[in-house]
C-alpha cells in the first residue's frame, strides 16, 4: 500500500469520470416536471425602477410564472448578508446597503436581477424575459473608487455616505509615522491591483425541488460550501428551516472563490420552486458569469516603505481603496482587511506597519474572495516595493530581501499574524539556483543581441491559509467558525467511507483523502470512498476555500481515523488476547507487535459489526466522527522568479522561464500539489499580463466575453519549473500548510518585477498588455 | 438563439430561391460569426440557407498562375492544401492561423469575405494579392469588393462562388493577434506580384476595414526590403482604437509587421 499513501503522487481517482464525460454536475440534474428560469437583468449600472410590467411575458407560450423583487419582499425572503463584521477605525460598524435577491427599487450594476421568468424550456423563458417591460429612470453611475469617494459623486446606498462602507485601520499609526519621518530612505509607490473575473470552467447553476407533501426543499448548486449555503438560506434568507432543506453540491467544475457565496439566483430558484410547486433550474451562460460571479481584487493603494541607513526596513504605511462593487458580497468585508493587511509584513521583519483601508461601493459587479483573496494584493504591494527599493539603492533585489528576512520563529508581526515556521532563505536559494540567477546577465546579453529586452524579477510571498482558528476569526468579526468535520465509517468488510465537510471542486480530495486512510489503515485507496457536498450525508462542514481542505479538512479526518484505530485496537486486542498497546495496524493487517499473531483488517471490522465477541461494554460498529479546529493559520511561503523577454517593437512580453520554490510543509500528493501550483501561476500570469476588466464610465462591462477578456492559454505560458522546500507546519498533525492559492499570490509581482527590470522603467499597470508595454518603452525613449 | 429554419441548399440557384422565399433569411457559410451572434440573440434570421453543402462550391484548383478556391472551402482545407502551399505558401499559412482548430474546421473563405470583419485575416490576402471574387452574378476585383467595415460590394442575395488568386512572386502575412480573441490586432500582407507590382494590405487597423498601405507599397516598389517597409511611419489617423490597442500602437504595428512580412517573404 506504500505507493498509495500520503507523500506519493497517486493518480487522481476522480479523473476517470471527469475525462470520460461521466461527471455529474448541477446542470446534469434532470427532474420530472423541471422548469427553467431566466433572469431579467438590468441594462443600466444605476437606475430607479419606476415600474415592471410582466403581463405580456406571463401571456407568452410556456410561461409558468414571472416573479419580481416586490414579491420576494411580500414573501419575506431576506436580503443577502455579509457574514464578516468589520468596524471602522472610529468604532462604527460597516455601512451595509440592502442587497435584495431581485432589485425592487433601484438597480446598482449592469446585470443585477430584477425579475425572473420561469417557463417550460430555457428558450421560452428567455423569449418571455424579453417581454418583461421595466421602466427605468437612469441615474449617474460611478465605477472607480477614487471617483466614488469624491464629494458630489453618485451615491449608491443611503446607509453609506460617500459610498464608504468602512474606513478600517490596522497597526500603530503614530509609531509608523514616526519611523517614516525619521527614515534614511522612503520608497513611495502608487499601486493598483486589477479587477479580475474568476471564470471557473463550469458556470454557476442551481436546481431547486420542492416536496409539498413533506414541505421539504432540495437545492443542487455549484457551491464550494453547501453547509454554509444551507445555514444562510435557513437562518437569513427565510427559505426553510435546516431540517427542511437539503443542499447538494455535486461535481463542481472549479470555483476559485466565486462559488463560496450564496447568490441571488439560488435564493430565487428555491423560493420559486415552492411557489409554483415544480422544480426550477437555472444555469448561467458565460455572459451571465461575467456579469454576476463575484469579481476579485480591484485595489488602489498608496504605499510607503521606510528603511534605515543600513537598508533595514523600519516602517510600512499603506492606504488602500478597495472596490466592493454595488453590494457587499458574503465575505467581501474580510478580504481587503483581515485577509490583506495582516499579510503586509510579507517575509520581512517590519517593526512598524500601519494600513488604512477604505471599502467603497461602485456601480460594478460585487467583489469578493478570488484565489488568494487579499493575499495576492498584499504580496504584490510589498514585493513591488522591495524590488523598487533595491533598484533605488542599487542593491541586488535578493540581497535586500535577505537582509530583511524573518529568520526566527515564531514571529509576531505588527499586524496580528504569528508566523509559526518557515525558511525564507532556503526557498530563495532554491529558486535562484534553479533559474541560474547568476547566469542571467549572459542571457540578457544574448537577448539584447537579438534586439530583445530581457528582465528578471523576484517575488518572495507569504500567505495565510486554513483561515482559522474559529476563536481567532470570531474575534475578528467572522460570523462562522472555521473548523472542519469528518466522519470515518468502516464497513463490515473493512472498506471505508469518509464523510468530509470539505468540498472538492477540482482539488482531488477523493484521491488525497483516500491516501490518508490508506496510510493509516493500510487499505487500498480503491476501498476508500470520499463523500462530500451533501448536507443529508455529511452533518456539517465549512467547505473549501483558503487552501484549508488539507490543513483543516484532512486533520479532521485524521482525528476521526485515530478514533477508529483506537477502537479497532481494542477489538483486536480482545480477539487476539493481547495488550492493546501492542496492536499495530499496517499493510491491511492488525498485528500483535513482537509476535506472529495477526488478523486481516476486514475481520476486525466484521467483528465490530457482528458484535459476537467484543470487549465488555463496547458498542458495536466501527464509525467515528471528529471536529478539528486548528490552533493558528498556516503560512505557506516561497520564492518565485520570472524571466521575461520583451519585443520592443510590439511590446509583447514572453515569459521565458518561471521558477517556483514553495514551502507548503508536508506534501500529501506531490503531483496534485504541482498541478495546483501550475494552475495558480497560470492565473497569476493571467492577472499580470492578460486579464483586464474594463468598465466604461457609465458602468457597462466592456470585457464581458472571451473576445475581450483575455484568459491565459497554454501558449501564453512557459513550462514551469517547480521546486519545494519544507518546514512542516507545527499547527496541524499532518504538517500541511496548503498549496491552492500560492501560485496566484506569488506570480504577479515576479512577472511585473521582471518586466520593469527589462524596461528599466519602474511603472507599469497590470495587465501589462503589449500596448501598455510598448507605450512604456516609447515614452521612455521619447523622454530620453 | 431564436428559433430559425435551416435549409441545406443543393445548388447556388436553389440557395437564391430559398433566400428569396424567406421573410428574413441569411446565407450560412460556416457560421463562425453568425451562429455566435444568433446565440446572443443579436441576430435573428428566420431562415438559414446553408451554402457549404452545395456540390462544387468547395475545393482548390490551380491552373497556370491562378489559384482558385471555392467559396465553401474551409480554412483547414486551404491551410492543408498541397497546391496552395506550393503556389502561395503565404495564403496557406494565413489560413492555418485563423481562429482555432474548431473555427478552421467550420469557417469558409467565402463566409469570411462576405462578412468582411475589420480584423479578419482573409481580406488582407485577397486585397494584397489583387484577387478576384467570383459570384453567381459577376466577378469583382478585390479593390472594388471591400467597401468598409462589414461592408462589401455584394448585393443582398449575391453568393460568392470562388476566389481567384494570382500566384505572386513573393508574399507573406504576419499578424499580431489580439490577446483575447486572437483576431488580428494588426495584420499585414505584403505581395510582390508576377508583374513586379507591390501590394500591401492591412487588416485589424483601419476604421473602414482592410486597406492598402500605399506609402509602404511605394517604398517597397522603389526598394523591396524589410527596412524600406519598416521605415514608413503610419499615421494613427483613421486607425481603430479600443481597449486592446490604441491607434498609435496599432499604427506602429503596421510598420513593424510590414517589415517582418517583407523579411519573411524574402
Amino acid at each position: 500500500m506504500g505507493v498509495e499513501g500520503i507523500g506519493q503522487s497517486v493518480v487522481r481517482k476522480e479523473d476517470k469520470r471527469f475525462i470520460t464525460g461521466k461527471g455529474k454536475y448541477t446542470d446534469d440534474i434532470k427532474l420530472q416536471g423541471l422548469t427553467q428560469a431566466h433572469f431579467v437583468r438590468s441594462p443600466h449600472a444605476h437606475a430607479r425602477i419606476k415600474s415592471i410590467d410582466t403581463s405580456a411575458a406571463k401571456a407568452m407560450p410556456g410561461v409558468v410564472a414571472v416573479l419580481t423583487g416586490s414579491e420576494l419582499v411580500g414573501d419575506k425572503i431576506g436580503n443577502l448578508i455579509c457574514g464578516w463584521m468589520v468596524h471602522s477605525k472610529d468604532g462604527s460598524p460597516m455601512k451595509m446597503g440592502a442587497f435584495p435577491a431581485m432589485a425592487n427599487e433601484t438597480v446598482r450594476w449592469v446585470g443585477q436581477a430584477v425579475a425572473v421568468v420561469i417557463a417550460e424550456t430555457k428558450n421560452l423563458a428567455r423569449d418571455a424575459a424579453e417581454a418583461v417591460v421595466v421602466d427605468y429612470e437612469e441615474l449617474q453611475a460611478v465605477v472607480d473608487v477614487r471617483e466614488a469617494v469624491k464629494p458630489g459623486a453618485p451615491q449608491l446606498h443611503p446607509e453609506a455616505a460617500n459610498n464608504t462602507i468602512y474606513q478600517w485601520s490596522i497597526g500603530d499609526q503614530s509609531a509608523t509615522d514616526a519611523a517614516i519621518a525619521g527614515a534614511a530612505h522612503v520608497v513611495t509607490m502608487d499601486i493598483m491591483n486589477n479587477r479580475l473575473v474568476p471564470n471557473p470552467m463550469e458556470p454557476r447553476s442551481a436546481v431547486a425541488q420542492y416536496d409539498s407533501a413533506d414541505d421539504h426543499l432540495t437545492l443542487w448548486t455549484t457551491s464550494q460550501n453547501p453547509h454554509v449555503a444551507r445555514l444562510l438560506l435557513s437562518a437569513f434568507y427565510n427559505i426553510a428551516p435546516e431540517n427542511k432543506l437539503r443542499v447538494i453540491a455535486p461535481d463542481v467544475g472549479g470555483g476559485f472563490g466565486a462559488k463560496i457565496y450564496v447568490y441571488p439566483e439560488e435564493i430565487v430558484c428555491l423560493w420559486a420552486a415552492r411557489k409554483i410547486d415544480r422544480p426550477v433550474k437555472w444555469t448561467a451562460d458565460r455572459s451571465e458569469a461575467f456579469l454576476t460571479d463575484a469579481h476579485g481584487r480591484d485595489h488602489v493603494s498608496k504605499a510607503e516603505l521606510a528603511f534605515d541607513a543600513d537598508h533595514k526596513i523600519i516602517g510600512l504605511r499603506v492606504h488602500t481603496y478597495a472596490n466592493f462593487g454595488a453590494y457587499m458580497s458574503l465575505f467581501s468585508s474580510s478580504v481587503p482587511t483581515y485577509l490583506y493587511a495582516t499579510l503586509l509584513s510579507g517575509q520581512y521583519n517590519i517593526p512598524n506597519i500601519y494600513c488604512e483601508v477604505d471599502g467603497v461601493y461602485t456601480n460594478t459587479v460585487p467583489v469578493d474572495a478570488y484565489r488568494g483573496a487579499g493575499r495576492p494584493e498584499a504580496a504584490f504591494l510589498i514585493e513591488r516595493l522591495m524590488e523598487t527599493a533595491a533598484r533605488q539603492f542599487g542593491m541586488s533585489p535578493a540581497d535586500l530581501r535577505r537582509k530583511n528576512f524573518i529568520t526566527q520563529f515564531p514571529h509576531q508581526t505588527p499586524v496580528i499574524m504569528t508566523y509559526d515556521t518557515g525558511d525564507f532563505n532556503a526557498s530563495l536559494d532554491a529558486a535562484m539556483k534553479a533559474i541560474d540567477y547568476a547566469g542571467f546577465p549572459a542571457r540578457k546579453a544574448a537577448s539584447a543581441a537579438k534586439g530583445k529586452l530581457r528582465g528578471i524579477g523576484i517575488s518572495c510571498y507569504i500567505e495565510a491559509c486554513g483561515i482559522a482558528p474559529s476563536k481567532a476569526v470570531g474575534s475578528l468579526g467572522a460570523g462562522v467558525g472555521l473548523w472542519e468535520s469528518a466522519e470515518v465509517r468502516v464497513n463490515p468488510v473493512g472498506t471505508v467511507e469518509v464523510l468530509t465537510g470539505s468540498h472538492s471542486h477540482g482539488q482531488g480530495h477523493e484521491t488525497t483523502f483516500a491516501q490518508l486512510i490508506s496510510t493509516r489503515l493500510g487499505v487500498g485507496i480503491d476501498t476508500v470512498q470520499i463523500i462530500h457536498g451533501d448536507t443529508d450525508k455529511v452533518q456539517f462542514g465549512m467547505g473549501t476555500y483558503g487552501s484549508r481542505s488539507g490543513a483543516v479538512g484532512m486533520s479532521a479526518i485524521l482525528k476521526a481515523v485515530e478514533k477508529v484505530e483506537a477502537k479497532a485496537r481494542k477489538i483486536a486486542a480482545h480477539l487476539m488476547e493481547a495488550a492493546e498497546g501492542d496492536i499495530v495496524i499496517e499493510g491491511g493487517e492488525v498485528k500483535v507487535a513482537g509476535t506472529d499473531k495477526k488478523m486481516p483488517w476486514a475481520l476486525v471490522a466484521l467483528a465490530a459489526y457482528t458484535g459476537h465477541n467484543l470487549p465488555d461494554g463496547m458498542e458495536p460498529g466501527l464509525k467515528e466522527g471528529a471536529f478539528y479546529d486548528p490552533t493558528n493559520f498556516t503560512f505557506p511561503a516561497g520564492s518565485y522568479i520570472a524571466e521575461v523577454e520583451i519585443d520592443p517593437d510590439t511590446g509583447k512580453t514572453t515569459v521565458c522561464n518561471f521558477t517556483a520554490a514553495d514551502d507548503f510543509g508536508n506534501l500529501m500528493n506531490p503531483m496534485i500539489v504541482e498541478g495546483q501550483v501550475h494552475g495558480g501561476i497560470a492565473q497569476g500570469i493571467g492577472q499580470a499580463l492578460l486579464e483586464g476588466t474594463v468598465y466604461t464610465g457609465d458602468g457597462q462591462l466592456l470585457t464581458a466575453s472571451y473576445m475581450d477578456y483575455a484568459m491565459p492559454r497554454a501558449d501564453d505560458l512557459p513550462s514551469f519549473d517547480i521546486h519545494h522546500t519544507c518546514t512542516p507546519c507545527p499547527g496541524n498533525p499532518l504538517g500541511i500548510k496548503g498549496c491552492g492559492e500560492a501560485g496566484a499570490i506569488g506570480s504577479p509581482p515576479a512577472i511585473i518585477n521582471a518586466i520593469t527590470d527589462a524596461l528599466g522603467h519602474n511603472h507599469i499597470e497590470m495587465p501589462a498588455t503589449p500596448d501598455r508595454v510598448w507605450h512604456a518603452i516609447h515614452s521612455r525613449m521619447a523622454a530620453e | 438563439m431564436y428559433s430559425t429554419s435551416y435549409h441545406k441548399a443543393a445548388s447556388v440557384a436553389e440557395a437564391e430561391s430559398l433566400l428569396a422565399g424567406a421573410s428574413d433569411g441569411k446565407y450560412l457559410a460556416g457560421g463562425q460569426t453568425l451562429i455566435p451572434t444568433m446565440k446572443q440573440r443579436l441576430a435573428a434570421p428566420t431562415d438559414l440557407v446553408d451554402l457549404t453543402k452545395i456540390p462544387g462550391l468547395a475545393g482548390v484548383e490551380v491552373s497556370g498562375n491562378t489559384v482558385k478556391i471555392g467559396a465553401a472551402t474551409r480554412h483547414y482545407d486551404v491551410a492543408s492544401s498541397a497546391s496552395v502551399k506550393s503556389a502561395i505558401p503565404a495564403l496557406a499559412a494565413l489560413a492555418s492561423g485563423i481562429g482555432d482548430p474548431a473555427v478552421r474546421y467550420q469557417g469558409t473563405i467565402g463566409g469570411s469575405l462576405a462578412n468582411n470583419d475589420p480584423s479578419a485575416d482573409y481580406p488582407a490576402a485577397v486585397l494584397a494579392l489583387g484577387a478576384t471574387i467570383h459570384t453567381n452574378k459577376r466577378a469583382i476585383s478585390a479593390d472594388d469588393y471591400f467597401q468598409g467595415m462589414f461592408t462589401t460590394a455584394l448585393e443582398d442575395s449575391e453568393i460568392i462562388t470562388a476566389v481567384s488568386f494570382p500566384v505572386p512572386a513573393k508574399a507573406a502575412y504576419v499578424k499580431f493577434p489580439n490577446p483575447a480573441s486572437r483576431y488580428a490586432l494588426a495584420g499585414v500582407f505584403v505581395a510582390k506580384l508576377a508583374d513586379g507590382s507591390v501590394r500591401v494590405a492591412v487588416t485589424g487597423v483601419g476604421e473602414s476595414g482592410v486597406f492598402r498601405a500605399s506609402a509602404i507599397e511605394a517604398a517597397l516598389a522603389a526598394n523591396w526590403s524589410a527596412d524600406s517597409a519598416g521605415s514608413i511611419a503610419i499615421s494613427p489617423e483613421g486607425v481603430l482604437s479600443d481597449i486592446h490597442g490604441s491607434a498609435d500602437y496599432r499604427a506602429n504595428l503596421v510598420s513593424v509587421l510590414a517589415k517582418r512580412a517583407v523579411a519573411a517573404a524574402g
